[in-house]
């Protein structure tokens, strides 16, 4: 009898605990109370910090190569890049690029809001990190989940955990980190610019748009192939208006799916040995430092072409915040804080176009840093 | 009659008032959304609604006019 007891003891995971796990418990469990209780992007906190208790349940082998169920998840989905072009099929589904074909000089906000990532990079490399490990990330700073976590994979999945949470954490915190700049970097009067209104966009240069602009990228940068095509296959499913099914599928059933997948395996790739680590620090500082310096460059490549625009064209210089790709968040910052300025100005839309502009940037931006380091 | 316009295309959310109701300048008429976000129309003028172009629910483009204030 109580030889089975202590076989029972001994076999279980219990007496394999580490003080590591006990911390990853209590990471798992303020990331649930996040997503739960103050439903910061609880679509993939929440999985995400799942994935993060259960792998950290001794013997339960879950990322157990060739063997584990979430490995399974993890490599068929993230280590072979399915699930980042397939965000970007369900992204390219739901976002509009109306906005920027109505005024394509915003697209020069949402390269400039890149320029953080390229200064981080630098940093990363005089704070240590190799250089694969500077590009993975040096890219938080667009704020764009599905890019870092693709970037990440290729260059360096042993920090996968730590730059996808950043990631989405500076997404869910751009309502908290972009206001104070924005108020900073802008005068009172340039926040309370209405812009004039845009010009409407026909069915015909929608359907065009994707088409064009995204054999335009692939040619000129084929490593952004994988997630610029299935962003622009996404789109024109939307914009021919044709494949409704499909246009839902992608951005409704798929999505959601594949979410499931990319939070729980995202969250299991977080094992006390890999992310209690002092580099995952400076990881989280380093991609606020990204963040911050991009949301300044697009505020500031706005008041820049200002100088050249007539009064009658001048932009808002807020819309240029949105230059990172944390869609719609970043629009959704913007508009609150013009109509703070002004209430009736309605920033929205004209902030819809850097921040898809941003989408596509943080893309070509990876590619970039992909063709260079991988 | 002064009209009043939507400043951008989104849902509408709430309608504030009905028709018949004396409205203020910047008084909140209408709540629109869009992209997941509640934008309030302020009136343009003072006045009494005369007509509401739209209810609850409805999809609106830029530039559509929601009500009519006599």
């Amino acid at each position: 009898m109580f030889n089975i007891l202590k076989e029972l003891i001994y076999s279980s995971g219990v007496v394999s605990l580490t003080g590591g796990n006990l911390v990853m418990w209590l990471v798992a469990f303020v990331l649930l109370y996040l997503a739960i209780k103050k439903q910061y992007e609880p679509l993939l906190l929440l999985p995400i910090a799942f994935g993060i208790l259960v792998v950290n349940l001794p013997l339960t082998f879950l990322m157990e190569p060739e063997h584990g169920l979430i490995w399974f998840f993890y490599h068929y989905g993230i280590e072979q890049d399915i699930i980042p072009p397939l965000i970007f099929l369900g992204l390219g589904a739901m976002i509009d690029f109306g906005p920027l074909i109505a005024n394509p000089k915003t697209l020069l906000l949402g390269a400039g809001a890149q320029a953080g990532l390229y200064v981080t990079f630098f940093a990363a490399i005089l704070f240590g990190f190799d250089l694969q490990e500077a590009g993975s990330i040096a890219i938080i700073g667009g704020a764009d989940g599905p890019t870092t976590i693709y970037l990440t994979s290729k260059l360096a999945p042993h920090l996968l955990g730590a730059t996808a949470v950043s990631a989405y954490a500076y997404m869910a915190l751009v309502p908290i980190i972009q206001p104070p700049m924005m108020k900073l970097l802008t005068t009172d009067r340039e926040r309370k610019i209405v812009m004039t209104k845009l010009r409407p966009v026909s069915k015909l240069q929608k359907i065009c748009f994707p088409i064009v602009t995204g054999m335009t990228i692939m040619l000129v940068v084929p490593p952004a192939a994988p997630l610029i095509s299935m962003l622009m296959l996404g789109n024109l499913f939307k914009e021919s208006g044709v494949v409704e099914r499909l246009t839902n599928a992608a951005s409704n059933e798929l999505m959601n799916i594949v979410t499931i997948f990319l939070g729980l395996s995202i969250g299991a790739t977080m094992t006390a040995t890999t992310f209690l680590n002092p580099k995952v620090l400076f990881i989280f500082f380093l991609g606020l430092f990204a963040f911050v310096i991009s949301t300044a460059a697009g505020l500031l490549m706005a008041k820049f072409m200002n100088l050249f625009l007539k009064d009658k064209d001048k932009i808002n210089p807020l819309i240029g915040a949105a230059g990172v790709s944390a869609v719609p968040m970043a629009a959704r910052c913007v508009h609150k804080v013009g109509s703070e300025a002004n209430r009736r100005n309605y920033l929205l839309m004209y902030a819809m176009g850097p921040n898809v502009a941003g989408v596509i940037g943080t893309v070509v931006a990876a590619a970039i840093l992909l063709k260079n380091l991988g | 009659m002064p009209e009043l316009i939507a400043p951008l295309a989104g849902n509408v959310w709430k309608v504030l008032v009905a028709v018949g109701d004396k409205v203020e300048l910047d008084d909140e008429v209408i709540i629109l959304e869009a992209l997941k976000m509640e934008t309030p129309i302020y009136c343009d003028d003072a006045g009494t609604i005369t007509e509401l172009k739209v209810t609850e629910g409805d999809a609106v483009e830029e530039g559509a006019v929601l009500a009519v204030i006599g």
